[in-house]
C-alpha cells in the first residue's frame, strides 16, 4: 500500500511555556522548542506498521520552511521510506484551505492508496484533512482510532463517538483519515536513529513543482485571516492559584474541600 | 602393605577382568564430558567480545578470595556454612578422586609425594573431609525438603521448581563420599579379621564406622563391597561430572572461571561494544542485546554459572516490590534458551528475539540498576551491563515505553528530562540570601571548585533546597566555589542507564567542554548519580568528590563546627544511597558526617550499607510506570520504622523524592521526616567561621 502521511513542525507544548508576544501578533517564539505535532507522530506509526503489514512505502510529506525539513527527517527515522518537504516563499500565511490546496498538489503528482493525517495540530484549526479530502474527492473518515486493512480496495476505520462508544466504517481506498492519538503506541526515535538519515537527500516542491499559481495560496490566496492573540480575561468563578507546587497544591486541595468536592 | 581383598586393578568378574571397566568408565566419562563442553563453548564463541584478559594479579587475587576463600558465602549464614564445607570437602576429596580412578588401574597407587607422612595427615583430612561432606549433604537435605528456605521457591511464570535437582546432586555426592568410606571400610574390616595392618582409622570418620559395621562380615561379601562400592563411585563419579553441565551445578566447572574474570571497573557501564571506540558507534549495524548472540562471552559464561541460589532476588527491591523482575530468571531462562539453541547433537536451532521470547520489555524497565543483586551473588554475576545491553537495543528498536519517551526528548532539546528552558537552570540561586553570592562560571569567572547540580537539583522545587543547603555548606566551609548554571547540562547518568547512548554521549560532550573551559580544580556534586556519570562515565575531569567528603574533610579541619542535635528525643537513620554506596564504595564518610552532630542518635536499619534497599530509582526511572504491587519507597520506609527511626536521613535528591513520598502514602506524615544530609548538617552549622548565614 502507498501511504502518504501528512506532518507539520509545531512548538513543543510540553517543553514550552507559551506566552504571547507584546503586539499580540503571534506567540513569543524566541525561545521555543519544536517538534513533531503529537497527533502525526501516531499516523506515521500507523502508516508504518501497515506497510510492515501488508507492504508498500509510506513517504512523510510537510508544509513548511526549511526548518520543517527536522521533521520530515524524523519521521524517515521512525521509519519511513520517503520525506518530501513542500516548501515556497509563496506558502508562507497560507490558511487551512491554502494548506490543503499545496498537498492536494503532492498528493496528485503520486500513486497513492491511503494519505494520513493527524486529527489535529498543536497550533492549528483541524481543517487540513477534511479539506484535502474534500479537494481530491476521496471519502474521509475523521478521529480514527483503529485501522485494520481489509483487501487492496477496503480497509476498516473505528472512530470514537460520544460516550466512549466505538463506531465501526467501512471506507474504500483511496481514501483520507484524520488519526487520533492512542490508535497505537509511537516507537522511540534516538539520536542514533537520526544520524542514519541525516544525509539522506529530502526534495523539496515549491509552487512551480507542484503547478500551483502563487496567488491561490499563502497570504494573498487566504481567506481566513488571523487578526489577534490574545489571553482571555479572568471570568467569573475562574481563579489562578499562584505559589510554590505545595502551595498550590494545598490551595487546591483546600478549594475542592470547600466546594464538596472531595470530603 | 599386604591386602586380603583383591583390588579392582587384579579383579575378575565371570572372568572378565575388572581393569577394563577401571579403564572405560573414565574413558567413557573424560570424552562424553569433554564433548559437552565443546558443545557448551559454541555459543560462547559466536559471542560478542568482552575485554576480561587484563590485571592478571588481581583477577588472581580475586579468584582466590571470592571462589576459593567462598568470600560471600557467609551473607547467607545457614547456606553459607554448608557450601563452604561441601566446598572445601571437594577440594580436599579432589586428590582423593585422582588417586581412586588409578587404584583400579594399578594397584596399591600412590600419588607422586603421598608415600610417607604427608600421605598420612592426607588420609585423616580426607577421611574428615568425607565424613563432614556426608554431614552437610544431610543438612541441605533437610533445609532443601523440609525447612525449604522460601527463595529457592520458583514462581510459576518462570517455570518449574529445581528441588529435584538439587536433591538428586545431594544424593549423588552422598553416594560418593559413601561409597568411598565402604570400599575403604571393606578393606580395613578384612585386614583386621585376618589381624594385619590397616590405614590409620581415625574414630568418628565415615570410615571408621564403616569398618566397624562391617567387621563381623563374612570375607566374599566384604570382597565383593570392595569391589561394589569402587566402581559405584567411578559411576556416579563420571555421571555426576557429566551431569553438571545440564543445569545450575555447571557452576562446580564455570564459576572459578567467572569469578576471574569478573568486572573490575564498577559503577561503570560497558561500552555498547567492546574494541568500537565511540566516534565508531554510527557504523555499527545494531545497537545493543537483541538476540542470544549480541551478549558477550563473559555474559554467557554468567548464565552458565548462575546457581539458582536466589541470593540476587532475595535483595532485589525490583523482586520485593512485585515488579515483574528476579534477576536469578534472568541467568536461569537465558542459560535454558541456550541449552535449547544449542543442542548437544546437531545444529543450532533457529533464534528468535530476545525481548517477547525469552525477556520482556518490562521485566527489563524494571531495573533501577541499584546493583543490590551484583553485590550478593556468591560467583559475581552482573546484572546492570546486561539490562543496559538489552535496553540499548529496545532503545534502538524504537521500543520504548511512552512515559519514558517525553523525558528522553526534552533531554534532547533542553538538556533536563523536565522540558525547562536552560536559562532557568540557576534560578535556584535566587532564593538564597542576599549576600549568598554564588557565581555563575561564565566568560570571565573561575572559581577552584565546580558545584555539579544537574537537573533534579537546579528544577524540582523541594530538592532545590539541597543546592541551596550545599550552597550554603560550600560558603560556609570558605571553598570558593561556582555552578555552569545555564551551561550545565543533564549529567546523563539515567540516559545511559536506560539505553539511549548516543544521547548519553551528547550530554557528556557538552558537559566535559564546559567543565574543562571553566577552568576549575576540582568538581563537587550532593547528587550521587552525577557524582558516579561525572567520575566513572566521564572521562578527563577534574577530581570529583561528593559533598558528604568535602563535609566531612572541612569537620575535621575545624571549617565547619557543628552544634548539639536540635532534638535529642529524635532517632535518626541513614538510608545510603545506591550510587554513593555500593557503587562507589562511600558507606562510612556520610555515617562519620552525621555522627559528628554531638548527641545525635543514630539507629542502622536492618538492610544497610552494601545491603542497602533501593529507594525506587533516579533520574528517569522517576518518570517510569512500572507494574508494581508497592512501592519500594514504602517498603524502605517500613524498615525505617521497624529500626525506630524517627527522621531518614539520605544524600541524595531521588531518595529524598521517593522517601518522602512514600511517607506520605505510607501515612506516617507528621511521624516520620527525609532530610538530606546537607540539610541536616546546614541545620546543625555553627555560623561564626567563614561566611555569615542570615536567619532564612
Amino acid at each position: 500500500m502507498e501511504i502518504l502521511v501528512c506532518v507539520k513542525r509545531v512548538p513543543d507544548t510540553s517543553e514550552n511555556e507559551i506566552e504571547i508576544n507584546k503586539d499580540g501578533s503571534d506567540i513569543e517564539r524566541d525561545d521555543l522548542v519544536y517538534s513533531v505535532n503529537e497527533w502525526d507522530n501516531y499516523a506515521v506509526e500507523e502508516a508504518i506498521q501497515i506497510r510492515d503489514n501488508v507492504g508498500g512505502s509510506v513517504t512523510v510529506v510537510s508544509v513548511g520552511d526549511e526548518d520543517a525539513e527536522e521533521v520530515v527527517r524524523r519521521e524517515m527515522a521512525m521509519g519511513a521510506d520517503k520525506g518530501i518537504l513542500l516548501s515556497d516563499n509563496a506558502f508562507e500565511g497560507s490558511d487551512g484551505r491554502g494548506i490543503a490546496n499545496i498537498l492536494k498538489a503532492e498528493v496528485e503528482k503520486g500513486k497513492y492508496d491511503l494519505v494520513l493525517t493527524g486529527a489535529q495540530a498543536d497550533d492549528g484549526a483541524g481543517q487540513v484533512g477534511g479539506m484535502l479530502a474534500a479537494m481530491l474527492d476521496w471519502p474521509y473518515a475523521s478521529l480514527v482510532n483503529s485501522l485494520e486493512v481489509v483487501d487492496d480496495k477496503t480497509i476498516k476505520v473505528g472512530r470514537e463517538i460520544a460516550g466512549g462508544n466505538l463506531e465501526m466504517n467501512e471506507i474504500d481506498l483511496p481514501c483520507v483519515l484524520s488519526i487520533q492519538t492512542g490508535i497505537n503506541e509511537p516507537r522511540y526515535v534516538g539520536i542514533r536513529g537520526i544520524r542514519k538519515v541525516a544525509s539522506i537527500d529530502i526534495p523539496v516542491h515549491g509552487a512551480g513543482d507542484l503547478g500551483i499559481t502563487p496567488e491561490s495560496v499563502g497570504e494573498s490566496g487566504a481567506k481566513v485571516k488571523r487578526i489577534d492573540y490574545f489571553t482571555p480575561e479572568l471570568g467569573e468563578g475562574a481563579e489562578i492559584l499562584e505559589g510554590s507546587t505545595d502551595e498550590i497544591i494545598e490551595k487546591l486541595i483546600e478549594l475542592l474541600k470547600a466546594k464538596g468536592g472531595i470530603k | 602393605m599386604e591386602t586380603v581383598l583383591i583390588s579392582p586393578a587384579k579383579a575378575t568378574i565371570v572372568g572378565i577382568p575388572t581393569v577394563i571397566f577401571s579403564l572405560l568408565i573414565p574413558l567413557v566419562g573424560v570424552g562424553v564430558f569433554a564433548y559437552i563442553i565443546a558443545m557448551r563453548l559454541k555459543p560462547l564463541v559466536l559471542a560478542a567480545p568482552d575485554q576480561r584478559f587484563d590485571h592478571f594479579t588481581q583477577r588472581l587475587l580475586n579468584m582466590l578470595k571470592y571462589a576459593i576463600g567462598q568470600y560471600r558465602h557467609l551473607r547467607y549464614t545457614d547456606a553459607g556454612v554448608i557450601h563452604i564445607f561441601l566446598f572445601a570437602g571437594f577440594m580436599i576429596l579432589s586428590l582423593r578422586s585422582i588417586t581412586l580412578v588409578l587404584l583400579g588401574i594399578s594397584e596399591g597407587y600412590v600419588l607422586p609425594g603421598m608415600g610417607g607422612p604427608v600421605g598420612v595427615a592426607y588420609g585423616i583430612l580426607k577421611d574428615f573431609a568425607g565424613t563432614w561432606i556426608l554431614a552437610a549433604c544431610v543438612a541441605a537435605m533437610v533445609r532443601r525438603g523440609v525447612l525449604k528456605p522460601e527463595r529457592y521457591a520458583v514462581p510459576p511464570k518462570y517455570g518449574k521448581d529445581h528441588t529435584w535437582e538439587a536433591m538428586l546432586v545431594l544424593l549423588l555426592i552422598t553416594g560418593l563420599v559413601t561409597c568411598d568410606m565402604v570400599f575403604e571400610g571393606s578393606q580395613a574390616a578384612a585386614q583386621i579379621q585376618k589381624g594385619l595392618k590397616t590405614e590409620l582409622l581415625v574414630p568418628g570418620t565415615g570410615t571408621w564406622f564403616a569398618t566397624h559395621i562391617l567387621s563381623a562380615s563374612p570375607l566374599d561379601r566384604l570382597q565383593n563391597l570392595h569391589l561394589g562400592a569402587y566402581f559405584s563411585h567411578e559411576m556416579i563419579f563420571f555421571f555426576f561430572l557429566c551431569f553438571l553441565p545440564f543445569g545450575k551445578h555447571f557452576h562446580v566447572i564455570t564459576s572459578l572461571p567467572n569469578v576471574f574474570f569478573l568486572k573490575l571497573n564498577r559503577g561503570t557501564v560497558k561500552p555498547v561494544q567492546w574494541g568500537v571506540a565511540d566516534d565508531q558507534l554510527d557504523d555499527l549495524e545494531s545497537f545493543g542485546v537483541k538476540t542470544f548472540e549480541d551478549f558477550t562471552w563473559k555474559h554467557m559464561l554468567d548464565f552458565y554459572s548462575c546457581v539458582d541460589c536466589g541470593r540476587c532476588s532475595d535483595n532485589c527491591p525490583a523482586n520485593a516490590a512485585g515488579r515483574p523482575l528476579s534477576p536469578r530468571f534472568i541467568s536461569v531462562k537465558c542459560r535454558n534458551y541456550s541449552f535449547a539453541k544449542y543442542p548437544l547433537y546437531g545444529q543450532p536451532v533457529n533464534g528468535r528475539p530476545l525481548i517477547g521470547n525469552v525477556l520482556e520489555e518490562d521485566e527489563i524497565w524494571s531495573c533501577t540498576t541499584c546493583g543490590a543483586c551484583e553485590e550478593e551473588c556468591p560467583v559475581l554475576i552482573e546484572y546492570i551491563d546486561k539490562i543496559v545491553d538489552v535496553r540499548r537495543g529496545m532503545v534502538d528498536d524504537g521500543r520504548v515505553p511512552q512515559s519514558l519517551q517525553k523525558p528522553l526528548g526534552a533531554l534532547e532539546k533542553r538538556g533536563n528530562p523536565y522540558g525547562k528552558t536552560a536559562k532557568k537552570r540557576a534560578d535556584w540561586i535566587k532564593d538564597l540570601p542576599e549576600d549568598c553570592n554564588i557565581k555563575i562560571l561564565e566568560k570571565e569567572e573561575t572559581a577552584d571548585v565546580l558545584y555539579f547540580v544537574d537537573s533534579i537539583t537546579s528544577y524540582d522545587d523541594r530538592i532545590q533546597e539541597i543546592g541551596r543547603a550545599t550552597a550554603r555548606i560550600l560558603l560556609t566551609a570558605a571553598i570558593d566555589f561556582g555552578i555552569l548554571g545555564p551551561a550545565e547540562k543533564d549529567s546523563g547518568h539515567e540516559v545511559k542507564r536506560f539505553g539511549e547512548e548516543m544521547l548519553f554521549q551528547e550530554l557528556r560532550d557538552h558537559n566535559t567542554d564546559e567543565i574543562i573551559k571553566s577552568g576549575v580544580q576540582s568538581i563537587v556534586t550532593a547528587d550521587p548519580h552525577a557524582f558516579n556519570a561525572l567520575k566513572n562515565d566521564y572521562q578527563g575531569l577534574p577530581p570529583v568528590e561528593h559533598v558528604s567528603q568535602m563535609i566531612a574533610r572541612a569537620i575535621k579541619g575545624g571549617k565547619i563546627r557543628l552544634k548539639e542535635v536540635e532534638d535529642n528525643g529524635v532517632t535518626y537513620t541513614y538510608h545510603d544511597p545506591c550510587y554513593l554506596g555500593r557503587h562507589n564504595g562511600l558507606y562510612d564518610i556520610p555515617r562519620d558526617v552525621i555522627d559528628a552532630i554531638p548527641n545525635l542518635k543514630r539507629v542502622e536499619m536492618s538492610k544497610c550499607k552494601d545491603r542497602s534497599f533501593c529507594c525506587g530509582g533516579g533520574g528517569l526511572m522517576l518518570f517510569y510506570e512500572p507494574e508494581e504491587e508497592i512501592r519500594m519507597g514504602n517498603l524502605r520506609v517500613k524498615m525505617a520504622e521497624q529500626a525506630g527511626a524517627d527522621v531518614i536521613v539520605t544524600a541524595c535528591p531521588f531518595c529524598l523524592v521517593n522517601i518522602e513520598d512514600a511517607i506520605k502514602t505510607s501515612g506516617l506524615e507528621g511521624k516520620m521526616e527525609a532530610m538530606d544530609l546537607v540539610e541536616l548538617i546546614e541545620r546543625h552549622m555553627v555560623h561564626d567561621t567563614g561566611y555569615k548565614i542570615q536567619d532564612a
